[in-house]
């Protein structure tokens, strides 16, 4: 370039360079404008400031801007007036007591803000003993049911209370005064406060009589044990036998005997530990959960239930010297036997029977007194409430009405119409009568034929008490004002008997002056119970008209029949139906065919075969048409090994038309299909049963379709009681491999010769737990698979309900689910034999739920640290990092992760508990509600923990053992989830492991090296000795 | 760069063209009119592709639940998908960059179209990526990228981050390659180019190219050095795409053959589908003088060789099942072959194993038509087998509890079909507005002009000449 020496001006100003531009030179917008008094420039013209006028522009646009953009409008709404005992985010617990029918259970219910959103039992009850079942634990979600009456209806329009009232007591004044009939129909009363007020009705209307029947019925029981209903202590016993009873899952009260029951299946693997157990025969026609329990299992027809129960009184009286009685033989495996056992165990037997005939109860409390049980396993001085109701005077009832003999009726909480076998019957009597007041939530079967719905409250809104047990007190308290306009019956009933309607001021009363002061009202309402422990001596039932019971049994049940046959039962989630629009029991798996969302014929697979069912593992099943007595319904059918052959079997509790969204048309009403024996409900046909196939297939929603394990050792393992007592590790699945110097077992250490450290080996560093290390034990001994866990869970974790269509296309959201299989009869080698279920199979539960691996193969797959190890051992996610690439669920070896293909709350299709206000309130506000396209799964109740160490951390110390309890070890009937911390030398689940880790204690599929936080203990059969033949066949002896 | 063919060996170009001819053959179809069966097919790609979009984006509305996944299958149209288009996508390099460095001269008149088809086919993997995700509007989280989350990265253990970086690598070095091969040709055309918007455009794309000696000698440097960079990536993209498979814990995933037998799969299926599209393209734009049977056999021969070696993989693996003696590995195989998925294994032991030993007849192999039928029946396989390893391994895991059955349903294949429509229109707006054929190559592998006058099918005897060009 060349050399530039020219120079350039900026203007004509800086080459003449007056002393004018010198002043202003440096200002780069030469003409300055007006300065204020400050010296800052101003806008020409105005007063702004220009640094003012910046700030005010970028305002100005960013909140244009701003506002452009919608924000999502949250409403919420501060106290105006902060009720005294509401923090809000600390939670306040209430003690109360859950009632539906005779189904009771003491609890506590958790409130946030003023809304229950969990029940817990509460442990300090000596009758429920803080065990909820699956249906208490979804009773919560009831109390939000959108679809419940929001007020009183006259002739099905809304109406005021007031005038209700009015007309009411009109009505019944009319009756009352021509003499005319008045019922009330209630399913059991358990509360001694409201039979009283039911008196002061009765004082004010004579007519007035109490008509009490059960869906569930054991009026037999009860008639055979002279008019009370004993309570069983199972705890006691060391041989069970039941016929027919399904006490784990559905029989009088499940989770009380559940609990009692795994008294005498726990074992300890630690030297001097418990290694006893009691032994459980179960026969009875379907496969029902206790069944799955058992340790010998045998199969009858209904037809043949009598006289099974007469053999085994025969084998019993000839082993102990009676007089036998004289009655049809009938051939049921492992009877003898267990008769042998009663005998043997004199004192500690118990027997019970599901049968609901007189005839059949009145042997079985026979043989009950023969093996001595009254006075230790069953106890006819205390007595339990839970089935009051009388099958013949609800037959009374009903045939009154239908002569048109009936003034008026109240249902109170009853819905015959839907649940009794002969609804029909009387739905088409309800117009002859003059009166008709439903006090159901809802304007459900009977509710919607009768004049007046006086809706009663949610037991979370309502004043109660109850007597479960003679002697045994128990209280509800509302802990949430009433949401509609509902009111509890007593008071509908005070007010109807010209008293005072102020239910809680009655039962105060009544209490105050039976207590003897408010002080005692008061505590023992903050306790919910009040047990001052009825010493009444027990006292033995005398055996009267046995030969009277022998001629029924005769006359009434058959040796052998080739009919078919139908059995009904009750499924452990939905029960009678009466919580069937609970969206959380409808997609409760049942536990021992996994299906929900409706009702389907089982069949054995021998029956199966012999109508030309066939029944592909997996994939879609037929639907059949099964008609009894000319009644003919259709629903899809399922195979179900263990079954009694030429049954079908059909679970009430479905088939509601009236009940809201989630239960309407959700399978059908078996209750019509009962049959009546002795005066009494018999849940089984024996009429024309004919079963055949439709030729449409059907689609039944199953959590689980493939029933075997496959002999896979390293899944479920499990040996005999007399194996375990010689050693503790019987039963255990050692992996091992092979290697030059042959067979070596996999282990973590360089150990002896016969082990080779695989394990120990890692490329990872591993981690470290300083802190706490919290782990969980299950006991597959105890665990009887009844779901109450997986309620719970559902209820603590917001996980959503997905509905019918989703979970048959595999997509339920449980964290917790109860995988059960059946035990196949194939040979170990034949992979496809190993698909198909014994005749009668062995049933194994396996609660299976996140295992907290510390070799998480999850964690290593996600690309975006989305899931990820706590320093104390937890397996996290991290919902909001999520991108959903769902590699880590595909590389989860127990397939325990959930994705959210859909966002299941807020969308019309998957109108659950999370698509209306009202079902929202039922939101723990500790667990993010996840969004559509992540990854969830079992965080181990992460809240509980942090809430947990918090408390601690505020009264300086370490969080104590069982203070802190995840909602699945929490709600456990039985005990078989033990959660603690590993680290804490003092804890039970350090204890539990200690004892069992060179015992009873495994990993699932362990020889992966996952290494999970979860340990499994051996189930234990007492059953005789499998004997391993030199083939390597396993037989059993005989 | 100098070229020499040796005299016993036929002709790579056929009909006795002349430069001239060759310019005017390739350029034609980019000058002219589209021609009917252009538009035909252009036309029927797009309501393809329309349709598939309309699937695609319901999907990204409602969420994937609108596939038949589960929670035991979470993977399965979409990445059996993703797998098959990327390993489609293998042969563009493989032929371009590997057989470049082999000095293969055949490859001159399909490497342009195979470079076209891998970029087409990684998009449509990629597309893949982004579809299988629960919430795609966040895939940049995949990335290491600055964030505002404090010091949070991706998980570099993750095989699917490896993946990320694979494949982006794979179609960004690509892309680069084939545009570059396409410098020289482009300004061929903008030479010839009639139009201001065709001059304009190809103008531009043609990077000023001059033609120089020294233009030439650094253009076959880069060319060198790219095609040294693609060839571990011919390697490496299908190795980390079958370390997602290879590195779970899942049987029948957790398998260390497969990165090879990955690399021969990819290579296998993307070969059939170049011959596929050749053999199309070919007919419609009349290149048979290019695109002789010699180039027919040869792709052919790489199709037997590749899937022999497949068929040997899919063999050992059963081997290694057994032979491990690793229950849970045993029965995946087992239940592969005569489990409820058992026709879908064994499509692909007939369309991948058996098919293509047929080629070894000569008669078979130089048949267009057979050719062409085998091509697709091979990419039928190689979908098959992608689908066999993800569904049939999930399906049925460790714990038998959980096994599920996959059904598709009409948007898994309407994605599906979205990735054909997205390709083929791609592919036609490609081979309309560029030149299909590498002209300047093509002419480097012509004997020399004296040999085609008179016009002999062998110019055997007579001395060879160097064309320099």
């Amino acid at each position: 370039m060349e050399n530039n020496t020219k120079r350039y001006w900026r203007g004509i100003e800086e080459l003449t360079n007056s002393p004018e531009f010198v002043k202003h030179a440096h200002r780069e917008f030469g003409d300055a404008p007006i300065a204020n008094e400050k010296g800052e420039a101003l806008i020409d013209g105005t007063n702004t400031v220009r640094r003012d006028f910046l700030k005010v522009l970028g305002f100005g646009v960013s909140a244009v801007a701003l506002a452009a953009c919608e924000a999502p409008i949250k409403k919420s709404i501060p106290y105006l007036n902060k009720p005294e005992d509401v923090e809000p985010t600390i939670a306040n617990w209430y003690a109360s007591t859950f009632i539906d029918g005779g189904d009771y259970a003491s609890v506590l219910v958790k409130t946030r803000e003023g809304r229950p959103i969990k029940v817990e039992g509460n442990k300090a009850s000596s009758v429920s003993k803080g065990a909820l079942s699956a249906r208490m634990q979804a009773s919560v979600l009831s109390l939000y049911d959108n679809e419940k009456l929001k007020g009183a209806l006259i002739g099905g329009k809304a109406a005021d209370w007031a005038i209700a009232d009015k007309e009411i007591i009109a009505a019944l004044g009319k009756v009352a005064t021509r003499g005319g009939q008045i019922r009330i129909v209630s399913n059991s009363i358990l509360s001694p406060t409201t039979k009283k007020v039911i008196g002061d009705f009765i004082a004010k209307y004579p007519t007035t009589k109490l008509v009490t029947y059960d869906a569930n019925s054991v009026s037999g029981l009860v008639q055979a044990n002279g008019g009370i209903l004993p309570s069983f202590d199972f705890s006691k016993a060391k041989t069970i036998v039941s016929i027919g009873a399904d006490f784990l899952g559905t029989w009088i009260s499940p989770t009380e005997f559940a609990g009692q029951w795994a008294k005498t299946r726990r074992v300890n693997s630690a030297e001097g530990g418990n290694k006893e157990m009691s032994r459980h025969y179960q026969f009875e026609t379907i496969m029902s959960n206790t069944g799955a329990n058992a340790d010998y299992r045998a199969t009858y027809k209904p037809s043949q239930e009598g006289l099974v129960v007469t053999a085994l009184y025969n084998a019993i009286a000839s082993k102990v010297g009676g007089a036998t009685i004289s009655s049809a033989s009938v051939k049921i495996a492992h009877l003898d036997k267990a008769a042998t056992d009663l005998v043997a165990t004199k004192g500690a037997s118990i027997v019970v029977s599901g049968s609901n005939d007189p005839a059949v109860q009145t042997v079985v409390v026979a043989i009950n007194v023969m093996l001595g049980a009254y006075g230790s396993t069953i106890d006819a001085g205390s007595p339990v409430n839970y089935r009051q109701g009388s099958d013949a005077e609800m037959t009374a009832f009903i045939n009154e009405a239908k002569a048109g003999q009936i003034g008026a009726v109240i249902f109170y909480n009853a819905n015959p119409v839907y649940n009794h076998p002969r609804g029909a019957e009387l739905a088409e009597a309800l117009p002859k009568i003059e009166l008709t007041i439903s006090t159901n939530d809802r304007a459900d079967e009977t509710g919607s034929l009768c004049k007046y719905n006086t809706p009663d409250s949610h037991y979370l809104e309502s004043w109660n008490d109850a007597e479960p047990k003679r002697g045994f007190y128990s209280f509800t308290q509302p802990t949430i004002s009433t949401i509609f306009k509902t009111r509890q019956t007593q008071s509908s009933l005070l007010t109807w008997s010209g008293l005072n309607g102020d239910y809680a001021n009655y039962l105060e009363n009544v209490w105050v002056s039976s207590l003897g002061g408010k002080t005692a009202w008061s505590k023992v309402l903050h306790d919910g119970i009040y047990e001052p422990a009825a010493g009444v001596a027990s006292n033995v039932p005398q055996t009267i008209g046995l030969a009277d019971a022998v001629a029924s049994i005769t006359k009434n049940y058959k040796a052998n029949s080739d009919k078919m046959e139908l059995a009904i039962y009750e499924k452990v989630t939905m029960g009678t139906g009466s919580q069937a629009n609970n969206p959380y029991l409808q997609e409760c798996p049942e536990p021992v065919s996994k299906a929900c969302w409706g009702n389907y014929a089982m069949v054995s697979l021998a029956t199966a075969k012999k109508l030309s069912l066939d029944q592909e593992v997996e994939l879609d099943t037929l639907e059949v048409e099964v008609s009894v007595n000319g009644k003919t319904v259709k629903l899809p059918f399922i195979v179900q090994p263990g079954q009694a052959n030429d049954t079908v079997a059909i679970a009430i509790g479905y088939g509601r038309t009236k009940a809201g969204k989630s239960a309407n048309n959700v399978g059908i009403n078996a209750y019509p299909f009962a049959s009546v024996i002795n005066g009494n409900i018999a849940f089984s046909n024996t009429g024309d049963v004919i079963v055949k196939a439709t030729g449409e297939t059907a689609k039944i929603a199953r959590t689980q379709t493939h029933n075997t394990v496959m002999a896979r050792q390293s899944v479920v393992q499990e040996t005999v009681l007399s194996a375990y007592k010689k050693n503790v590790e019987a039963g255990r699945f050692k992996p091992s491999v092979l290697t030059s110097e042959g067979k070596k077992e996999i282990s973590a250490e360089n150990g002896n010769k016969e082990q080779i450290n695989t394990t120990g080996v890692s490329l990872w560093n591993g981690h470290k737990y300083n802190n706490h290390a919290w782990g969980m034990v299950i006991d597959l001994n105890t665990c009887t698979g009844c779901a109450a866990c997986v309620v719970s869970c559902n209820a603590e974790n917001n996980i959503a309900v997905v509905g019918r269509q989703e979970v048959i296309n595999r997509r339920e959201m449980h964290w917790m689910r109860i995988d059960r299989y059946y035990s196949s009869d194939a040979d170990v080698e034949d992979a496809k034999g190993l698909e198909y279920a014994s005749e009668n199979p062995e049933v194994i539960f396996q609660p299976m739920l996140c295992q907290h691996c510390n070799n998480a193969p999850c964690e290593t797959v996600c690309p975006v640290l989305a899931t990820t190890h706590s320093t104390e051992g937890l397996n996290q996610m991290t919902y909001n990092r999520c991108i959903g690439t769902r590699y880590c669920a595909n590389n989860c070896p127990y397939k325990v992760r959930r994705f959210n293909w859909f966002r299941y709350y807020q969308t019309d299709e998957y109108d659950f508990q999370f698509n209306n206000d009202l079902g929202r309130m039922v939101i723990n506000p500790e667990v993010t509600v996840r969004s559509r396209g992540v990854m969830e799964k079992c965080s181990m109740c992460i809240q509980r923990i942090q809430a947990g160490k918090l408390e601690a951390k505020k009264e300086r110390r370490r969080p104590k053992d069982g203070e802190i309890q995840v909602a699945c070890a929490q709600s456990c009937p039985t005990d078989a989830i033990t959660f603690g911390d590993m680290n804490d030398e003092t804890s039970e689940i350090t204890k539990l492991l200690n004892a069992e880790r060179k015992g009873r204690a495994f990993g699932v599929i362990e020889e992966i090296n996952v290494k999970p936080n979860i340990s499994y203990l051996v189930k234990i059969r007492n059953k005789e000795e499998k004997v391993v033949k030199e083939e390597g066949e396993v037989k059993e002896h005989a | 760069m100098s070229h020499v063919v040796s005299p016993i060996r036929e002709t790579l170009v056929s009909g006795g063209k002349s430069y001239h001819d060759v310019t005017n053959d390739i350029c034609k179809q980019v000058e002219g009119e589209p021609t009917k069966e252009w538009k035909i097919a252009f036309g029927v790609s797009c309501l393809v592709f329309a349709y598939g979009a309309f699937c695609l984006g319901y999907t990204w509305w409602q969420g994937i639940g609108v596939w038949g996944l589960n929670k035991t299958i979470g993977w399965a149209w979409d990445i059996t998908n993703f797998v098959w288009w990327v390993g489609i996508g293998h042969a563009g390099t493989l032929i371009s960059a590997v057989l470049l460095l082999f000095r293969q001269k055949w490859r001159t008149s399909i490497n342009r179209s195979a470079e076209a088809m891998t970029i087409f086919a990684v998009l449509c993997a990629a597309s893949f990526i982004l579809a299988h995700m629960g919430r795609p509007w966040l895939f940049h989280w995949a990335l290491p990228l600055p964030n505002t989350f404090g010091s949070l990265w991706v998980n570099f253990n993750s095989p699917l981050v490896w993946d990320v970086f694979a494949i982006s690598t794979y179609l960004s070095v690509s892309l680069v390659f084939w545009y570059m091969g396409l410098v020289p040709d482009l300004a061929t055309i903008r030479d010839r180019a009639q139009t201001k918007a065709s001059k304009f455009w190809y103008g531009a794309f043609s990077l000023g190219w001059t033609g120089s000696a020294k233009t030439w000698a650094r253009y076959e440097y880069v060319s060198l050095i790219l095609a040294g960079i693609s060839t571990p990536l011919v390697l490496s993209v299908h190795t980390i795409v079958s370390m997602d498979f290879a590195t779970s814990v899942i049987p029948g995933w957790h398998t260390t053959i497969f990165p090879p037998y990955f690399v021969a799969g990819a290579i296998f299926s993307g070969f059939a589908m170049v011959q596929s599209l050749l053999l199309i393209t070919r007919v419609v734009f009349k290149l048979e003088d290019y695109i002789t049977i010699e180039h027919i056999e040869m792709m052919n021969i790489i199709i037997t060789v590749t899937g022999s070696i497949v068929g040997i993989a899919y063999l050992t693996e059963f081997f290694i099942a057994w032979y491990s003696g690793v229950e849970y590995e045993s029965y995946t195989f087992l239940n592969r072959a005569t489990g409820p998925y058992w026709w879908a294994y064994w499509i692909m032991m007939t369309c991948n194993v058996v098919s293509p030993q047929l080629f070894w007849f000569k008669k078979i192999r130089t048949s267009i038509l057979v050719s062409f039928v085998l091509s697709v029946v091979v990419n039928v396989g190689m979908w098959f087998e992608r689908f066999v390893i993800i569904v049939s391994s999930l399906h049925r895991d460790y714990l038998p509890s959980s096994w599920a059955m996959f059904t598709p349903t009409m948007f898994d294949i309407g994605d599906y079909i979205f990735s054909f429509g997205l390709f083929f229109t791609l592919f036609f707006l490609f081979a309309k507005f560029l030149p299909v054929i590498n002209m300047f190559e093509v002419k480097a592998v012509m004997k020399g002009v004296s040999t085609n006058y008179p016009f002999k099918k062998k110019a055997s005897g007579e001395k060879e000449k160097e064309t320099v060009h």
